[in-house]
């Protein structure tokens, strides 16, 4: 009752001042920049009749890049989930030479520029290039593929998974494992019993981040993709860039309002799982 | 820690360290090799050639002023609006958050496209630009011209700085600067002594991410940008140079790369030194 008391004095007078003037600012700020421009392809997309929305977002191209974008961010993201839980470990738990440098490369997909990421594993992985040429003698073709595609999707996907994992499985208490170590488990079932259930959330957020940005990645995977529409190596931003191209606003709205509805779901799975986990830490 | 890392067997550890090695040479070592290996494949006179085309010059300006204007405007937003977050409580705050990082999560061509429906032919945004243009006898064009460029640029890279900061203000709490209001500071004053020494590296490392994305940003100007030469920046000077298809035009796409590979580099060894700062602050307020 006492705190609740406080907690409402707090609310009504604050002590430190400019809540008025950096709420406005944050607010103006971000209407003009991020919100209104997202409303106008709201409104604009508004404008089509379901069933016209229906007919465009039907077509048979379309469907293709979703399903392609779908699948090659999902198999990413388990690979990269995979990858990164040992990377997460090895930096976390274990002490060796290079170390330091290991985690410093983790971050080289954030800081690399995509088009700059595309046109490398584009011509590394060509029938010519340096993965691509012995590649393809053990009979493995990988650009203009969807295994293209989906390296791509690695590449830029995993340091949003070790990320995601490394604070918790730092901040991780021990004596849980201490426990089930005394009490004669192995390390496996250590592992799998007690460890793992409690990274599953940072893992999923992990997951999460990585497979909305393959969901909607561009610059990094057309050109290890080839875009051909035969070999359904079309990715959805292609496809609206493509529509942008050739002036069809139509299309390229109601693709795009599809992409927001799953980004906005995945935004707000991501945000369950972390204050689910926020709870779960401060009840520890 | 100590007994975990001795509960486990040398074997595992092994097992583990050679599968992240080799993981991260494959996937990102050979990559970043490869960029400087291509880049020189016509050799350095070559090279140095390539940076100093016409096309390539006016892009690295284009790219420039994007980045600078990027980095201020969200630095100054990141500032405000982790002040906002992090030192009051208020309805909604959750989903100010959220907002914010809207630009994370979704497709950077979706960026550029929500610029041409808001400022191009049939946005509801051309009919002001046109009275301004009237009204001042300007030409001011928004899609297609380097304002346009700008708008996406701030736009990806918006979270960047208050991303960086509101974890180290909130970690920091407010009982300092509420001491320091109720014995009269002005907020900027309270800002400047108290609150800004906090996150000085927060703040600097956020807008090196800002920088390093603003220089890197391709599908949301990709959609905005159509001329080259007048309003391409580097990395569509790069898609231009590498769909040119000539041996010569891909190694030159390589050279422009590299310098931004070089950026990325120099990014990745700022926030190390800055990491390895805050550790040791912490470590200094621990002792």
């Amino acid at each position: 009752m006492k705190g609740h008391k406080i907690k409402k004095y707090i609310r009504k007078d604050r002590v430190i001042p400019g809540f008025d003037l950096t709420m406005g600012i944050s607010l103006l700020m971000l209407s003009f920049i991020i919100l209104l421009p997202l409303v106008s392809v709201l409104v604009f997309s508004f404008k089509l009749t379901p069933t016209e929305f229906f007919r465009l977002v039907t077509k048979e191209n379309i469907l293709n890049a979703f399903r392609t974008s779908i699948l090659c961010s999902v198999i990413a993201s388990f690979i990269n989930c995979f990858f990164g839980m040992i990377l997460a470990w090895v930096l976390v738990r274990y002490d060796f030479f290079g170390k330091r440098l290991l985690d410093g490369l983790i971050e080289l997909p954030f800081a690399l520029p995509t088009a700059v990421a595309g046109i490398t594993l584009s011509k590394l992985y060509s029938d010519t290039g340096m993965l691509g040429k012995p590649l393809t003698i053990l009979g493995l073709k990988v650009s203009y593929t969807k295994l293209g595609l989906t390296i791509a999707l690695i590449f830029i996907g995993i340091p949003f998974v070790v990320r995601a994992i490394q604070p918790v499985l730092e901040n991780l208490d021990s004596q849980y494992e201490e426990a089930a170590y005394i009490l004669g488990a192995s390390k496996a079932k250590t592992f799998f019993k007690v460890i793992l259930p409690e990274l599953r959330p940072a893992l999923l957020t992990g997951f999460g981040l990585a497979f909305a940005r393959g969901i909607g990645e561009y610059g990094s995977v057309i050109y290890i993709s080839g875009n051909s529409a035969k070999e359904q190596t079309q990715v959805v931003s292609y496809i609206i860039m493509q529509k942008l191209n050739y002036v069809d606003y139509a299309s390229a709205t109601a693709i795009a309002l599809v992409m927001l509805i799953i980004s906005f779901f995945i935004l707000l799975f991501i945000n369950i799982l972390q204050i689910c986990q926020s709870r779960r830490t401060n009840h520890v | 820690m100590q007994e975990n890392k001795r509960k486990e067997s040398k074997a595992t550890q092994i097992v583990l360290i050679t599968i992240s090695v080799l993981f991260i040479t494959l996937m990102l070592v050979i990559p970043l090799i490869s960029v400087i290996n291509n880049s020189l494949s016509e050799g350095v006179s070559f090279y140095f050639k390539s940076l100093q085309t016409e096309y390539v010059l006016s892009a690295l300006k284009i790219t420039l002023l994007a980045t600078v204007i990027a980095a201020v405007v969200n630095s100054f937003f990141g500032i405000m609006a982790a002040w906002l977050i992090t030192k009051f409580s208020f309805k909604g705050k959750q989903l100010l958050a959220t907002l914010i990082d809207i630009p994370f999560s979704i497709s950077p061509v979706i960026a550029g496209l929500a610029f041409i429906m808001t400022f191009g032919r049939l946005g509801w945004g051309s009919n002001y630009i046109d009275k301004i243009n009237e009204f001042f006898g300007t030409n001011i064009q928004i899609v297609f011209a380097i304002p346009g460029v700008i708008l996406a640029t701030v736009f990806v890279t918006f979270p960047f700085v208050s991303r960086e900061i509101i974890p180290v203000l909130n970690a920091q709490g407010k009982e300092e600067e509420e001491a320091a209001a109720l014995m009269g500071a002005s907020g900027f004053m309270i800002f400047r002594k108290i609150t800004f020494p906090h996150i000085k590296w927060a703040f600097l490392y956020g807008i090196i991410l800002c920088t390093s994305r603003a220089l890197g940003e391709f599908g949301a100007v990709n959609a905005l940008s159509k001329t080259r030469g007048e309003t391409f920046t580097l990395p569509l000077e790069i898609d231009a140079l590498y769909l040119s298809g000539s041996n010569d035009s891909i190694t030159s796409a390589f050279a422009v790369s590299s310098i931004l590979v070089f950026i990325a580099i120099a990014v990745i060894i700022v926030r190390n030194i800055v990491e390895f700062k805050a550790k040791k602050k912490l470590e200094h307020i621990e002792s």
